[in-house]
């Protein structure tokens, strides 16, 4: 049976604010909250609620066979919780259908994958854990920020429990080969690999509204009679895009809606079903490995220089990355929560000569100096906090002898209590 | 396809960017096979490159007819032109211009720069267009500034032949809006009688049609381009341990010298390794040293003075960062010379050259806390220095003069209807 895998991505990065050189050290607060504000709130009103009316329409009319899986960063969350609760109430109505999953991604949606591994791990189990408090359930299925895989990093997150992950349809690794399988990784054969349908997700995405695209215009039944159309092995079509896509780039009057609506009836017509990513491979059986040895995204190019291609990025990509291990000693809420914010990918993509995408800056070395200044201001608290001529590792042995220290004393402690009922005794 | 040009300046003997941007163009339409140019200037020096093109020196043109012997002519202007063509360039002479005060051989002195007696010259000019005018074969007449309109209209009025002129300034960028209305009517005159009109940057393809009213349909922007440096390779930067800021140019309120005073404070309140430089003269000079001196930065910021010929890419290929904070610039060469020589530059959204620039900091010229910012962040980050560097040198050797020949070369095409 063939199955159709929805997902769709809701991260909105916090923008910052313009921070000149002359306020290092001065100013502390780095965002730009009107600017968030007024972009989530467009966002959630043209995009996200509407959508989500009609995603729950859609369950409900097909009995809860209609099924669709969310990916929500962590600082897209924060954004939400502060500026639009009702969107956070609208998924927990959705959730509460049993046909919608979470997935799980990167808390800051950074690219500390490809950066440090540690800072990987514990931004996946910080947004595990949002996602758990918010949702009721701890995903099982991960997304990684702008679908960066490599083979490493599918080892890194296998080691987690993660058993199911979504990547992109990449040519150059998989050549012949369809997405439309399941596939896994080349060494730990547990792990399943999710494949993007490109053509088929940006039709939706990018071209829906396009009267100049030769396919235009893309109904329901057009749309699932491709699907149909394909070889009967072929099993699984991942449809995975920015949840903006509804309503905010593709307007709503150009029919977005009401294509997805009919989608439903269109497909349990043709016999085809739809299924959550953490599903899927239960459902069809896994045909061949895929090994991706170089990292890819869901960019453009396809790999990951819209991030860190170019010298400004690697240059601010370096200088964050390096205070990583201080910045986790350290228990400065304030900080450690910017730390998070500073990570965001969009902040690198601002940086990029040739793909910008969403920038707000008028060029890259705008978005450099920029970034820079607030980073400068950043690194001089991490210092403040751990100067940097003592040593990581020096470090590290004086924290813990603080912290043994604490747990002597506690044990100590709790010896005392232990004898003062039998001084009493006696 | 034979154009015939008026300039006021061809190098080496230039006094301002008219003269650069005229050699870099026609070399670049020299490139087309079929084109034939001939450029007529006041007052050649006989050192002029003509190898791609003819130059007529309009001091060596008679106006009124005088008799004179092949050898007295050959001895007198022998050096720029041949006796034979002046002879025959005499025979072009159909109007009375004995009015004009002129020499033995019939012709008319021409300074050749910008005198007090300009407009004056600027009619002398006109004169010798129409000699021109009898006597010369061309397709199309191309005026280059202002000064050239009147001649150009009044080759077009004998000849028949279209008239495009060429804007490289308004005299609404040197006046700052005060303008002077005898220029204004010989520019407007110039702009209303022209087949078609090219300005150096869309800033003042803007300013033609508001304040000279001209139809937008008439009016092509072709930017300018910068030739390539032979010697590049001879301007390396010493490595110092102060960074080098400069800004390169007249010190006139038109190049916004105080913007960059205060830009300076600015970072230097922050960073100790950094110098300033303003190299040039002006009439805001003074008050310049008196701002650094008020400001408490004189001793980081420095006056060498006016600069000229190697000397203008040494200290470019020295500076850590150069800019260019012009109020209004109808486009500006210097930023494009300064990332040659692989600087970066800080240039302001008001310069013509900021529309073909991407890899360049660009701020408003009264924006000081973005310049500051720039600045500060070019001499810090050596990140990016280095892209601003080695893709500012991409981009800047991209920017050909063949290509705005073409430009202008198809506009050529459309007034004459020749393809």
């Amino acid at each position: 049976m063939k199955n159709i895998c929805f997902y769709f991505e809701i991260h909105q990065p916090l923008r910052l604010k313009r921070y000149r050189f002359f306020e290092i050290g001065q100013d502390h607060y780095y965002y730009d909250d009107f600017q968030a504000e007024e972009r989530i709130r467009a966002m959630a009103e043209q995009s996200y609620l509407p959508a989500n009316r009609i995603i729950a329409e859609m369950i409900r009319s097909s009995n809860g066979k209609f099924k669709c899986a969310f990916s929500i960063s962590g600082v897209a969350l924060e954004q939400l919780e502060q500026y639009a609760p009702e969107v956070i109430d609208s998924f927990r109505e959705l959730s509460q259908t049993g046909s919608v999953e979470f997935l799980a991604e990167p808390y800051a949606h950074s690219l500390a994958s490809l950066y440090n591994t540690d800072e990987f791990v514990r931004q996946l189990n910080l947004h595990a854990d949002k996602i758990e408090s918010l949702f009721g359930k701890r995903p099982t299925a991960l997304r990684n920020s702008e679908l960066i895989y490599s083979n490493e990093i599918g080892e890194v997150i296998s080691k987690l429990g993660y058993k199911t992950i979504l990547i992109e349809q990449v040519k150059d690794v998989l050549g012949w080969k369809s997405p439309n399988y399941i596939y896994c990784h080349p060494s730990i054969s547990k792990l399943k690999l999710l494949v993007r349908n490109n053509k088929l997700s940006d039709d939706i995405a990018f071209r829906f509204s396009n009267r100049t695209w030769s396919e235009f215009p893309l109904t329901s039944e057009k749309f699932i009679g491709k699907i149909a159309e394909t070889p009967e092995t072929e099993s699984i079509f991942n449809v995975w895009m920015g949840y903006e896509a509804l309503g905010f780039y593709q307007h709503p009057e150009s029919g977005i809606f009401e294509f997805l609506k009919a989608m439903p009836y269109h497909a349990i017509e043709q016999g085809i079903g739809f299924v959550l990513p953490s599903e899927a491979p239960k459902k069809s059986e896994t045909v061949d490995s895929l090994s991706y040895t170089h990292p890819t995204s869901w960019a453009e190019s396809k790999d990951i220089s819209v991030w860190n291609g170019n010298d400004l990025q690697h240059e601010a990509l370096s200088k964050l990355y390096a205070v990583s291990e201080r910045v986790h000693l350290c228990n400065d809420k304030p900080l450690q929560h910017d730390w998070l914010l500073l990570q965001t990918t969009d902040n690198f993509r601002y940086m990029s000569h040739y793909d910008s995408f969403g920038t707000n800056y008028v060029s890259p070395y705008e978005a450099f100096t920029n970034y820079m200044n607030v980073l400068a201001d950043f690194l001089d608290r991490v210092d403040a906090q751990y100067p940097t001529n003592i040593e990581n590792e020096e470090l590290n042995e004086l924290l813990k002898t603080i912290n043994n220290q604490e747990k002597e004393i506690e044990k100590l402690e709790s010896e005392i209590k232990k004898m003062k009922p039998r001084k009493e005794k006696k | 396809m034979k154009a015939l040009m008026f300039g006021w300046e061809f190098p080496p003997h230039i006094l301002g960017g008219l003269g650069t941007a005229s050699y870099g163009l026609t070399k670049g339409m020299s490139q087309q096979p079929d084109m034939e140019i001939t450029f007529v200037i006041p007052k050649p020096h006989g050192d002029e490159d003509q190898s791609f093109l003819k130059i007529i020196g309009a001091c060596n043109v008679p106006v009124t007819w005088k008799e004179n012997s092949w050898e007295h002519v050959n001895n007198r202007i022998g050096r720029f032109m041949h006796p034979d063509e002046y002879f025959w360039l005499r025979n072009g002479i159909k109007y009375d211009f004995t009015r004009i005060f002129t020499n033995d051989l019939g012709c008319i002195g021409f300074s050749g720069r910008y005198p007090d007696n300009l407009i004056e010259e600027i009619s002398n000019y006109e004169a010798v267009a129409s000699v021109l005018a009898h006597q010369l074969d061309f397709d199309v007449i191309h005026s280059h500034d202002w000064l050239t309109y009147p001649a150009g209209v009044f080759a077009k009025r004998i000849s028949g032949k279209p008239l495009v002129i060429h804007v490289h300034a308004t005299d609404f960028d040197r006046s700052r809006g005060k303008v002077n209305p005898t220029v204004y009517n010989i520019e407007k005159t110039g702009m209303d009688m022209a087949d078609h009109i090219m300005t150096v940057s869309n800033l003042t393809r803007k300013i033609v049609i508001e304040k000279y009213h001209q139809d937008p349909a008439k009016v092509t922007t072709v930017h300018n381009a910068v030739e390539p440096l032979e010697d590049v390779d001879s301007f390396v930067k010493t490595p110092r341990k102060d960074k080098i800021v400069t800004f390169l140019g007249r010190i006139t309120m038109q190049k916004g010298p105080e913007y960059f005073v205060e830009a300076a404070y600015r970072v230097i309140q922050r960073t100790k390794n950094v110098r300033f430089v303003m190299a040039g003269s002006g009439d805001k000079m003074d008050e310049m040293i008196e701002l650094a001196a008020k400001r408490g930065i004189a001793d980081r910021f420095h006056f060498p003075g006016f600069l000229r010929g190697r000397a203008v890419h040494e200290m470019l290929a020295q500076s850590d960062v150069y800019i260019m904070p012009s109020v209004s610039e109808p486009f500006g060469i210097s930023p494009l010379e300064a990332m040659q020589v692989g600087t970066p530059s800080i240039i302001s959204y008001q310069s013509g050259c900021a529309e073909i620039l991407n890899h360049v900091i660009k701020t408003d010229y009264w924006d000081i806390d973005a310049m500051a910012d720039a600045i500060y962040s070019i001499v810090t980050n050596p990140a990016m220095y280095k892209s601003l560097h080695e893709l500012g040198l991409e981009e800047v050797n991209n920017i050909k003069w063949y290509d705005a020949g073409m430009k202008v070369r198809s506009i050529y095409n459309m007034v004459t209807g020749m393809h």
